[in-house]
């Protein structure tokens, strides 16, 4: 049962998560675990409606910087055991993830990442391209310079995740609010005291803004400046097939990411350097478009050419919630005590998701100081001395 | 006819019961409906059962017909091949702004 609420909210809570997406639902999820009772969750539409619902359900530790292969990698074994956490179906597959390049340039980096990988217990390796084949059958391989492969790597369905996640959450007395937007964050003398929303007020000392590409508007209500920008991403599903692709296949060189759902489709999208990025929720446009579709199929057919006679069915996009560094924004912000980030995923909050929940509501509720979330603080973009993630693809 | 098979989406088997026990379940939004049943993700795209589906929904609610808006329309109206949309050549939009990525 999913007794969503659109009723009245509470008075009181001793926390809000404002979103009702993975990110939201497992921070919530964790709060709750470690006993915080009357957790509430606000979501403006419906559960998963914003970013991961949008997203293509991939989860891989092949990354270039420590924390986000660290936070990838302990997300990977919250996802193998996610079904028997929470006692839902959540479709999670281990197909691995083939990162390709044609551009001989990015060998050296792809390289680093592997030692750097490896040395953080991930089992990626570097494959010449003759050797994709072993992997991907039917890959035209004739434009590859080389690829690495990690058989850990995996996909999920977003919406069963976020189905999963609602219901652990209610069994532990979470309530969800759905068609529920907030309206503003409330502070007194550097404290959050709760938030307005356009069911009424919660009076609440913490609150953890989880709203992905709004975070942005959110944390403005509170007087706290993001840097992230928001891009639409488009993605698209074809007709079902029989079971021919085991992993996520993607490209350094072109931004496209393709794997089979567990119904058979195959789901993918492709970046497009010519989209306007946002930084006003007045201005997200995630209608489709034809351009998307064409992009993606040229891109395709170069990579696996068999498939010119597979059909798409249909295509829609979301939004990325972009930091500088395309890494997240997690932790709290001097002088606003009981105000916590957790955005800025950049396109990746459905597989780091998981971990950072569990890390974000154990350093909240307990007050321990926590590395990855120190180094991932809004305060980084102070100093200027960021390091980017050189594998964002998508 | 057995009133347990009443088909509600033909392309992917779903039928009225099984719609019904969603909604029981919390999936009380015609989105949610849709990504839990699979109704109107199959070949007609919802072409047969979208209208339906929405009406079902409102009757669920024990609201009137026409308060249930049918899901979001994807593209295309018709599936169509990679083939046939590799074949075709879109530029990006005017208007866009020249881009720096971050």
């Amino acid at each position: 049962m999913i007794p969503l609420s659109t009723g009245p909210v509470p008075a009181t809570a001793e926390a809000v998560v404002i979103g009702g997406g993975v990110n939201g639902l497992c921070a919530a999820y964790e709060l709750a675990k470690l006993g915080l009772k009357r957790v509430v969750v606000l979501e403006k539409n419906y559960i998963g409606s914003g970013s991961t619902g949008r997203c293509g359900g991939g989860i891989r530790a092949q990354w270039t910087t420590t924390e986000n292969i660290r936070l990838a990698q302990e997300s990977v074994r919250m996802y193998e055991n996610m079904a028997t956490e929470l006692g839902y179906q959540v479709f999670f597959r281990q197909g691995g993830y083939l990162m390709v390049t044609e551009e001989e340039k990015h060998l050296a980096a792809m390289r680093d990442a592997v030692a750097l990988q490896n040395s953080c217990g991930v089992p990626t390796e570097f494959l010449q391209p003759q050797e994709c084949r072993r992997i991907v059958p039917d890959l035209d391989v004739s434009r590859l310079a080389g690829a690495t492969f990690c058989p850990e790597d995996g996909t999920a369905y977003p919406f069963a995740v976020t189905w999963g996640y609602a219901r652990a959450c209610l069994r532990l007395g979470v309530s969800i609010f759905i068609r529920t937007g907030v309206t503003a964050i409330v502070s007194d003398g550097g404290r959050i005291t709760g938030v307005q929303t356009d069911r009424g007020p919660i009076a609440a000392p913490v609150v953890v803004n989880c709203a992905g590409p709004w975070s942005r508007h959110m944390a403005a209500m509170v007087g706290v400046a993001l840097p992230n920008r928001q891009e639409r991403h488009e993605i698209m599903v074809s007709e079902s097939l029989k079971p021919f692709l085991e992993p996520m296949v993607i490209s350094i060189t072109n931004g496209i990411y393709f794997s089979q759902s567990m119904r058979g489709e195959i789901v993918g999208g492709i970046g497009d350097p010519a989209e306007p990025h946002w930084t006003d929720p007045g201005q997200f446009d995630t209608r489709s478009q034809l351009r998307f579709a064409v992009r993606f199929a040229k891109a395709l057919l170069a990579y696996y050419p068999r498939a010119a006679g597979v059909r798409m069915m249909r295509q829609w996009a979301g939004m990325y919630d972009v930091t500088p560094d395309h890494r997240p924004i997690l932790g709290g912000v001097p002088g606003l005590e009981g105000y916590w980030h957790i955005c800025g995923f950049s396109g990746h909050g459905f597989m780091l998701g998981p971990m950072t929940g569990k890390r974000m509501a154990k350093h909240i509720v307990s007050g321990e100081p926590d590395d990855i979330i120190s180094s991932l603080s809004l305060s980084r973009f102070d100093s200027g001395e960021t390091v980017a993630d050189a594998f964002v693809v998508g | 006819m057995s009133k347990g098979k009443i088909f509600l989406c033909r392309c992917e088997d779903v039928t009225l019961h099984e719609f019904r026990a969603a909604y029981r379940e919390g999936f009380t939004e015609i989105e949610s409906l849709k990504r839990y049943t699979g109704v109107s993700t199959g070949f007609c795209q919802g072409k047969g059962c979208l209208a339906e589906s929405a009406l079902e929904l409102a009757r669920l609610r024990g609201a009137e017909p026409g308060t249930v808006r049918p899901t979001n329309i994807r593209p295309p109206a018709e599936p169509l091949t990679f083939g046939q949309l590799a074949a075709l050549d879109v530029p990006a939009p005017a208007a866009a702004p020249a881009q720096e990525k971050p």
